[in-house]
Formats: C-alpha cells, structure tokens, sequence
C-alpha cells in the first residue's frame, strides 16, 4: 500500500471510531430535522398559557353596548387557550380595574369600526404575535362580510373571484426559441442548500485539517512521520482522509435527515395538511368561472407532475457541479488550514492568520444569498468565479440558466487555484512543521515559500 | 567502507548558517558520536541526513555512492523531541510507524511481538499511548526506530527521560545493533556514555566541525601528562621527594591512603616520577590520568571560541 493511502487511512479510522463522530453523526440529522420540521410543528401547537380577553363594544352614544349578542362579539372566535368575555362596562373602568381583573386584556370596539376600521386591544403583557392575528383576521373577516352584506354581494361569489395565480416562466434560449422553465425553482434550492452545505463543510472539516496538524506538530510526532514520508505526502493525506470523514458524515447525514423528516412528516400528519390544502383550492376555484375561458392548472395534478418530473431535471449537471466545487473548495482551503496549522504551536496561535482564511469564506456565503436573488448581477457573477469565494457562491447560481462560459472560466480557475494553493501550503508546511517558539510573520512565511527544494 | 558521507555541507536559514562547509564520514558497523553544544547544528545535520531538509551546498554518499531518497528507508530515527499520537493504541500506532517505513503488515506484526516481549510491554498493546509513562513510551519509540532493521541508525539523546536500568537495557540493545552490523550514530550531551558506546566522534561547534576522529586517538591527544598514583605513608613532604618538573595537580587523602595527581613536564622521564616516589611510599596503584570526554569538549569548544572570535556571529538559535 502506498504511503499516502496509509496515512488517509490512518486519518480515516482513528476519527471514525472516535466517540464524537458517532455523537455527531446521530446529533447532525436530528438538529437537521429540527431545524426543518420545528418552525412547521411551532404553527401547530396552540400557546400553553389560558389567555381571557374582556370585550366591549361602544353604540352610537359611545355608551357600551349592554347586550352580549353583538355582532363583533360574535365574530371572535374562541381557541383552546383563548376566551372572549363580553363585559358590558365602560372602558375607562375595565382599564382601571385591569390589574386586579382575572382578564388578561381589553378588546374595545368603537362603534364607527366599520369605518375607522381601527380597535384596541388594551394588555397586561405583550399579547404575542399569534393574539394579535387571530383578533385582526376574525374581525377582518366580520368587517368584509359585513360590508358585502351591506353591498348584497352574496357569499359564493366572494370565493369565486379568489384567485390563485400560475406564473410560468418561459426563457429566451440559447437557440432562439422560447422555453419553459420546468422546475426551476427546485433547481435553485438545490443549489442555493448545496452552498450551504459545502460552506460547513469547507469550515468544520478544514479547520479539523489545522487541528490536526497542530496536534501533529506539538505531539512532536511529526518529526518521526516526515522522516518516513514527504511532508506534501502528509499533508494531502490528512486532507484527503478527513475529506472522505467529512463525506461520510454527509452521506450518513443525508440519509438519516431524509429518513427522519419522512417519517417526522407522517407522524405530525403534516403531508395530510398538504394534501387538504390543495384539494381545497382546486374546488373553490372549479366554482369560479374562469376569467379567459381557460382551464385553470389542476393543483393537485401538478403537484404530481412535479414530482414525476422530478427524475427529468437535469440533477446530475448540478450534483456533478457540487461535487466539483465541493472537493476543490474544500481542499483549497484545507490545505490553507494546513499552512496555518504547521505555522503556529498552538490554536491560541491561529487567530492572525485565520482572518484572511475566514474573511472571503464568510464573504461568499453573504455572496451567495446575493447571487441567489440576482443571479445574473454583476456581483455575484464576480464572486463566482474569484477561486476562493466560486465554491459557495457558484452553487448558488447553478440552478439558473447561467452562461456556461462562467462555469468553465470559474471551475479552471478553481483548478488552478487549488494545484496553487496546495504548493504553497507544502512549502509553509514543510519549513512550519520543524519550527517551533515564535509565531512567524507573513514575511516569514513569505520567506518559507521562497525556500528551495 | 563508509556507510555514510557528507562532504563539504552548507545550509543556511535566512541570514544564520547553521552548517559551514562541514564534512563527515562514518565507518559502517562503528558507533558515531555527534557531540557539540546546544544550537551547534547537530539537528540540522541529523535533519539533512534524514532527508527531511537538503542542504544548500555539498554532497551526501550512502555506502559510497551519491545519496538516493529512498536510502532514508534504511535509516532509523529516533529524534530527540520524542512523540506519539496520543489517542492512538500503542499497537496500532506502532504498526502504522512501521508501515510508514515500508515493513509489510504481517512482518511487522510479527517483529513487534517479539520485540514488545523483550522490552516487557506486550500488555500494553491494546492502551492509549497517553496511558503509558514517559519511559515506556520511549521504549514503543525505540522498538519503532529499530523494527525495519535498518542499516543506519540515528539516536537523538537516546538516554534522556530513562532510568538506569533502561538505560542500561538500551546500551545493551544498542552495542547489540553494532555486532548485528548495523551502524549508529549517536547524539548526547551525556560524554559518559559516548566514553561507553562511541568508535568515532565528530564535534560540531557554530556550525563547524572542530574535532574529528577516533574516540581513542582523541583522547589520546587531549591528554596531558598526568599520572594518578595510590600510595600508603606521609604525604606531607610530597612535593620535596618529586622536586623539579613534577606537579602535584590533585591530591585525595583518607588515614594513610593517598591518591596523587600529578603532572609530569615535557622533558621528564615518566619513569622517573615513579623511581622516586618507590622509597618513600608503598605504592598501590598507577596510571596514566587519561582526558574525560567531557574537559575535551569544554577545552575543544572554548579553543574554538577563541579562534572564532574574529568571525561574525552566526551562533543563533534557529529563529
């Protein structure tokens, strides 16, 4: 076996059977799935805490209304945790009794609501965003229904002429004619989520290159190991053996994350939501009379269509991208990591030399999300193709349409890069593996890349 | 034959030189010592050989023809700055060093049972080597330098971190390379052992060889006419009986037992100072007084210093 594969696959194995793999492995899906499923699962659970609101409604003697059967108070709708008390007092004494009150706030309704189109909601404490809405949207609703009644516009007409609108998006292609753009939008999240994943991935992984270097280097092990083996050899092997950690990770990932938020998703039933979300709508909009006399798109069935096209799309250009991207960026700056490991003689050490490593790394991630709303800018077509930032940002725009040029030009330079920055790094680490005391300057490290042989 | 041969050596690191036209050869199946003050060069020296830097000027011959890279697989190296993966199993870890070396897998496995036997550490195979005191580390680490059985050997101050008894197993196993017909050379402050090991010595003062040869003829040289004599009497008029051209340099008394050293002059007769110490005292013991290592060293490096006065300062400590 050669060398180098030694050395990965010594690199492989002691971090794969480490307890902190296996944590993170089991960690990393379910923080994932979280993070996907919570904000979702959030929206359902209804607030734990009782919450009673009084109401008061004013007539047109600005005098509160002594009956409880009012038609404002019949428009708010109780939940689980909220109550709606109707108490026929003034609202200067509700106010000034709220303290003592068992009531949790006020609901005035003037009598002009119809116009004013204003009420007030008097708290104890912040009422919370999800008080706020339900308030608004029940009374919206009352206040809508009120004046089509007043409009004698009947009920089924008002779900009729609500719309849901289609926008195809059909490009200018490279042949002159005009194609749709089927699916783009899954195109891009792909894109837009593989930046993403190969910006941690550059960051967890190239810093656990100049942890190890660093180990290495105050292990004083490192001497035994390059008499045995070329410095460049060793230093492509940690990079290389914590790569394939890091891809094995992902892959783990991917798989646990997709198998978690599948069977999440039933067990929270929120595929069933779904489903009666988009049978709703077809209906309602069946009963409208379309406008042109077209057949307005079956929700359902497209969603269907979706997902039976899903196979067309062109995933491998884009997977073939990601890889590409994913493996030169991550050893571009791996081997940069490992320059600054074999640099310093401890992590305290790295923080000078870090900066210009994380700058343009956080940079492109910002660049990204820019690229993402405007993929054609000016901007973003820059940073995809500058080698340090083109890994994340580049990702970013894949699932557009983008001139192929740019991909090429952006991938070569990467390329180059890459071969760059990988014998720059040999040459500081090899000098930098032997050196110890003293923090080099940038000069020195100039000097160390100067060296011959 | 010389295993190894570096002629006329430079290597410079920015503006400090820390190996000036140095030459040095070593006889194949001999004990070499690399004896020189701190910052002298010797670990660049040992570094070059090991290939892990390259000189800027001269050359280097492995048994008399030019150096390859791949002779580095027949050196081991034992540096002075010792160190293991510290979460890594000693076993493993062993086995990997050895790898690294090109010892097949099944060979290696083989050897270092033998070898963990010898050195008494076999149960801990299975341990982290962060478990392991400093001594028994350093023994996974000598196993390892040897198991390849290369033909050179280089130890980095072997001895430091061992107690006598190691050491002593250490200085067995160490002749025991030389008769197998290995060669070793040798790096140590510790002048005792180089006395003990050493066929041949080379001393490295800022960046210079200064002293070169057989560790006998050397002392040889260095010596200066001292006898040391054990005698039994009255010691008190001792520098009468002697008289001119002889001079009392030490004397150790206890009772009536006397040990003398004294320093005979150029043109005196070594003889004569026995002749005339014989009717007064009963003597017990005489020799020559032969020079320790270590005033060779102080003298050589402090002779050195002063010649090299005049020459800029290049003794700077690598950065």
């Amino acid at each position: 076996m050669g060398k180098i594969a030694l050395i990965i696959q010594r690199e492989y194995l002691t971090r794969v059977r480490k307890k902190s793999f296996l944590i993170m492995t089991i960690l990393g899906p379910l923080l994932f799935a979280a993070f996907l499923i919570l904000p979702a699962w959030l929206t359902q659970v209804e607030d734990a805490d009782e919450k009673i609101i009084a109401v008061v409604e004013y007539d047109e003697m600005n005098q509160p209304v002594a009956d409880s059967s009012t038609f404002f108070f019949d428009a708010l709708v109780e939940k689980n945790n909220l109550k709606f008390e109707y108490v026929p007092s003034s609202l200067e004494a509700l106010k000034s009794a709220l303290t003592v009150s068992k009531y949790d706030g006020i609901l005035y309704i003037p009598y002009n609501i119809i116009n004013s189109e204003i009420a007030e909601l008097y708290t104890k404490k912040q009422p919370g965003i999800g008080l706020e809405l339900h308030i608004k949207q029940n009374l919206e609703n009352y206040l809508r229904n009120l004046k089509l009644r007043k409009k004698e516009i009947p009920v089924d007409v008002l779900n009729s002429v609500q719309t849901t609108l289609t926008l195809k998006t059909i490009k200018l292609a490279k042949d002159g004619t005009y194609q749709e753009q089927n699916l783009q939008e899954i195109k891009r999240w792909v894109g837009y989520i593989s930046g993403f994943l190969i910006y941690f991935f550059i960051f967890f992984f190239g810093s656990q290159v100049m942890r190890g270097v660093i180990e290495e280097k105050s292990n004083r092990i490192i001497e035994v190991i390059v008499s045995s083996v070329k410095p460049f050899q060793l230093m492509m092997g940690k990079i290389i053996g914590i790569g394939l950690i890091g891809l094995t990770q992902f892959f783990i990932w991917s798989l646990l994350t997709f198998t978690l938020v599948t069977v999440a998703q039933q067990a929270l039933g929120l595929n069933k939501k779904i489903q009666q979300a988009s049978e709703i709508t077809p209906e309602s909009i069946f009963d409208a009379k379309p406008v042109q006399g077209q057949i307005t798109p079956d929700k359902t069935a497209e969603i269907q269509g979706y997902l039976d096209k899903i196979e067309e799309i062109d995933f491998l250009a884009i997977i073939a991208a990601f890889l590409f991207y994913f493996i030169g960026g991550y050893i571009l700056y791996g081997s940069l990591f490992a320059a600054i490991g074999a640099a310093v003689d401890s992590e305290t050490d790295t923080q000078q030399f870090m900066l210009p490593v994380t700058i343009p790394l956080a940079l492109s991630l910002i660049m990204m999300v820019n690229a993402f709303t405007n993929p054609d800018g000016k901007l973003a077509v820059i940073f995809s193709i500058i080698p340090l930032t083109s890994p994340v940002v580049m990702m970013g725009r894949i699932g557009f349409e983008i001139p192929g040029i740019q991909v090429i030009v952006s991938m070569a330079l990467l390329f180059l890069t890459f071969l760059g920055s990988t014998w720059m790094a040999g040459k500081i680490y090899r000098t930098g593996i032997l050196m110890y005391g003293k923090k080099p300057t940038y000069k020195e490290l100039w000097k160390w890349i100067r060296y011959k042989n | 034959m010389e295993i190894f041969k570096a002629v006329n050596i430079e290597k410079r690191y920015n503006n400090h030189l820390a190996l000036d036209n140095l030459t040095l050869s070593v006889p194949e199946g001999s004990i070499y010592g690399l004896l020189g003050p701190n910052g002298a060069g010797k670990t660049t020296l040992i570094r070059i050989i090991n290939q892990i830097t390259a000189p800027d000027k001269g050359e280097l011959f492995f048994k008399n023809r030019k150096f390859r890279s791949d002779d580095v697989m027949q050196i081991g190296y034992l540096p002075e700055e010792r160190g293991l993966y510290r979460k890594m199993k000693v076993g493993e870890q062993a086995l990997y060093l050895c790898r690294l070396k090109g010892v097949k897998k099944g060979d290696a496995l083989q050897k270092l049972k033998y070898w963990f036997e010898k050195f008494e550490i076999s149960a801990w195979w299975n341990k982290k080597v962060e478990e392991l005191s400093k001594g028994m580390q350093q023994k996974v680490q000598f196993i390892v330098t040897i198991l390849h059985e290369p033909k050179l050997l280089i130890f980095d101050e072997p001895f430091s971190g061992f107690d006598p008894i190691n050491t002593d197993l250490l200085k067995k196993e160490i002749l025991n390379l030389k008769t197998k017909g290995a060669t070793v050379i040798f790096s140590t402050h510790d002048m005792g052992s180089v006395e003990e090991l050493c066929d041949r010595i080379t001393l490295i003062n800022k960046s210079k060889s200064i002293l070169e040869g057989n560790i006998k003829e050397i002392r040889d040289t260095y010596k200066s006419n001292i006898f040391e004599a054990g005698f039994r009497g009255d010691a008190t008029k001792l520098g009468e009986i002697l008289g001119e051209g002889f001079e009392i340099t030490g004397l150790q008394s206890q009772e009536e037992m006397h040990y003398a050293k004294i320093k005979v002059s150029e043109n005196k007769e070594k003889n004569l100072l026995l002749s005339r110490l014989i009717p007064y005292f009963e003597i017990t013991a005489f020799n020559e007084v032969l020079p320790r290592m270590n005033e060779i060293f102080i003298k050589a490096v402090k002779e050195a210093g002063k010649n090299q006065q005049n020459e800029p300062n290049t003794w700077e400590k690598l950065h």
